[in-house]
């Protein structure tokens, strides 16, 4: 147990004493909440444009989250510097050495990540909202609201699997190079054609990013296409699902291969 | 105490290392030498644990590396100097490995100062030196007052001043009844800093002896004889008067005769009685680094071939046949890329092409007296 107390004390060092780290989850922050203030703003002043159906389905707590989509980018990236850099930079070697249970060495350092990067998650999450509706004016909502809690405290929630998803890919692909070359499209582009093309959607639904999105919507159609099979809750299970496949392949990958 | 039984491993179809036996003592230096490739590094990386052998195994202090109680403060290692992350200060670097192996925070400063880097601690490892490097590496090795070291290259970019120190301190750390165990492809250096030398060469043991055994019986003295250039059958007549006496006569690139075994005024007097006239008599040393290459020339992965430059060449050169001395065919002509061509191959090594010195340029005699060259071995001569 004095050992893993150590090897947590470690990793906090090591995310601590790097700046690119802290910039990703930096940038998380600001790009999430400028960007949903941006769209908020927007939406404020053109909602009388709205057509009916889009007025009946607009979900005022979903669109303060909707630069999500680019901040989760920054998170994914933290997510792949903290274990691929190990690779990179040869420090895997030093720390599998000091630490031959490879177990407890992955553990400790998603422990630690996951750790910062719910308490980042967290506070984007509810600040992005709470910025969102001042800014939506007469159109917001308020935590009071039925199922509102709910879907900020998941903003948190998606952003941390979305970086532990990351971070058990990234076990599994040893470079960030490759890890960000295979992240990055994914969730920019090809989870978001999935999702919209018509043929492809209900595939495209079962992907780590569009189900768990799902847990911060309250009004039901509100995402484009309200027809999914699963709810808010069911939307996160999905990913979690993911993550702990990743997580899996990650620590078999750690186990078996050759450091 | 390090102890190995036939290691072996296999990437794929290449062998790395094969059938490895060895044991590292505590109290000494123990040099492991071998050339770029030959299974150094993945050697020590199945030591640490890092690399699972494919058959045989490797124990640090009776213990397979994965399940050493407290590994860390057991065994400390530099693998690779540039093993770090470079946006992250010295002093960071080493207490995050500090801290995995419950290190006070203190005993980070202290080993900064052993090696030097005090002043830099607090800077980031991007702007460090090659040297810099390996010092923060042997640092980190120290981190934890281990009882077993093992140093990947150690005095890799270093400058004299670091290299001598980096000797004293492994010879010291031995003294202290610590089990040392360093890396090189220098012979030199090892024979300045081991007590005991380990060699391999494409994964396979070569020698496992002690630096004096090694010296002793590796850099025996030679004389170099040379008969008159041009009269063959003189050289054959000293030769096998030689060999009568009970000497061992090796020809040399350029033509001369290498000689064991007979002393040197013997040998005028051979040479007399055979009625052979002498152009060159001459007492030598074999260095260290070439009995080292002569054991592991069969064993080298890269090996470079002379560079023709086809297509470089302006017609106007040296004369042809400039440098080639006459009369010398039987034995190894010089220019042919420095191969003994009578040399028995390893297996899976391209037969070296064979070529006919360009027009225009040709390797000075003084090429073909390079270390690497001057040795034609025989069979026997292997050890």
């Amino acid at each position: 147990m004095a050992h893993t107390t150590r090897v947590l004390q470690s990793e906090w060092t090591k995310v601590r004493s790097v700046r690119s780290t802290l910039w990703t989850l930096f940038a998380a922050f600001i790009v999430t909440v400028g960007l949903s203030a941006l769209i908020c703003a927007f939406t404020n002043s053109g909602y009388d444009d709205f057509s009916a159906e889009e007025k009946a389905t607009f979900d005022p707590t979903f669109i303060s989250f909707a630069g999500m989509t680019l901040g989760q980018l920054a998170m994914i990236a933290f997510g792949v510097l903290v274990v691929a850099n190990e690779y990179s930079t040869g420090m895997i070697r030093s720390s599998l050495s000091a630490v031959p249970q490879r177990g407890t060495f992955m553990a400790c350092k998603l422990l630690v990540a996951t750790a910062l990067v719910l308490v980042v998650g967290m506070l984007t999450s509810f600040i992005t909202f709470f910025v969102g509706q001042a800014l939506l004016g007469d159109l917001g909502t308020s935590l009071g609201e039925p199922g509102v809690t709910r879907a900020v405290i998941g903003g948190g929630l998606y952003m941390t699997l979305i970086t532990l998803f990351a971070m058990g890919v990234s076990f599994v692909l040893r470079s960030p190079l490759l890890a960000f070359g295979i992240l990055m499209p994914f969730f920019f582009l090809i989870s978001n054609i999935l999702g919209s093309v018509s043929a492809t959607r209900n595939v495209g639904h079962y992907l780590p990013d569009q189900a768990g999105s799902m847990i911060m919507s309250v009004v039901e159609g509100g995402m484009e296409g309200g027809d999914r099979p699963y709810g808010p809750w069911g939307g996160l299970l999905i990913m979690v699902g993911w993550v702990i496949a990743a997580l899996i392949a990650g620590y078999l990958v750690l186990k078996k291969r050759d450091a | 105490m390090i102890e190995a039984y036939g290691l072996t491993k296999r990437y794929g179809a290449k062998t790395a290392v094969y059938n490895l036996s060895f044991q590292v003592r505590p109290g000494a230096v123990t040099g492991f030498l071998g050339p770029n490739g030959s299974g150094k590094s993945t050697t020590m990386r199945m030591i640490l644990g890092l690399d699972e052998p494919t058959s045989g195994q490797v124990t640090v202090g009776g213990y397979n590396f994965r399940n050493l109680p407290n590994a860390p403060r057991q065994v400390g290692a530099l693998l690779d100097a540039k093993a770090v992350h470079s946006g992250r200060n010295a002093r960071n670097h080493l207490l995050s490995l500090a801290q995995l192996s419950g290190i006070p925070a203190r005993r980070v400063d202290e080993v900064l100062g052993v090696v030097g880097l005090q002043e830099v601690g607090s800077k980031r490892s991007k702007g460090f030196s090659l040297g810099m490097g390996q010092r923060l590496g042997i640092a980190a090795a120290l981190l934890g007052d281990p009882q077993v070291l093992l140093f990947d290259e150690p005095v890799n970019g270093l400058d004299p001043e670091g290299i001598l120190w980096v000797r004293n301190l492994m010879k010291r750390l031995a003294s202290e009844g610590r089990t040392v165990f360093v890396s090189s492809h220098l012979m030199s250096e090892m024979a300045q800093t081991a007590d005991h030398l380990i060699v391999i060469g494409r994964g396979q043991m070569m020698a496992d002896t002690s630096v004096d055994n090694f010296i002793a019986q590796n850099s025996v003295g030679f004389a170099r004889v040379r008969t008159p250039d041009g009269e063959p059958e003189q050289r054959e007549k000293l030769g096998a008067a030689l060999a009568a006496a009970g000497g061992q006569v090796q020809p040399e690139e350029d033509g001369a005769l290498r000689v064991t075994g007979v002393p040197l005024p013997q040998i005028s007097d051979l040479a007399h009685g055979a009625d052979v006239r002498l152009w060159e008599l001459s007492p030598h040393q074999a260095s260290l680094e070439e009995a080292y290459m002569r054991m592991t020339q069969g064993a080298v992965d890269y090996r470079s071939t002379a560079d023709q430059r086809t297509g470089l060449q302006t017609p106007a050169g040296p004369p042809a046949g400039y440098g080639a001395p006459g009369g010398a065919p039987p034995y190894g002509a010089p220019g042919g890329a420095g191969y003994p061509p009578q040399q028995p191959q390893p297996q899976g090594q391209p037969q070296p092409q064979q070529y006919a010195p360009p027009q225009g340029w040709q390797a000075p005699p003084a090429q073909a007296a390079a270390p690497t060259t001057t040795a034609a071995p025989t069979p026997e001569d292997h050890r």
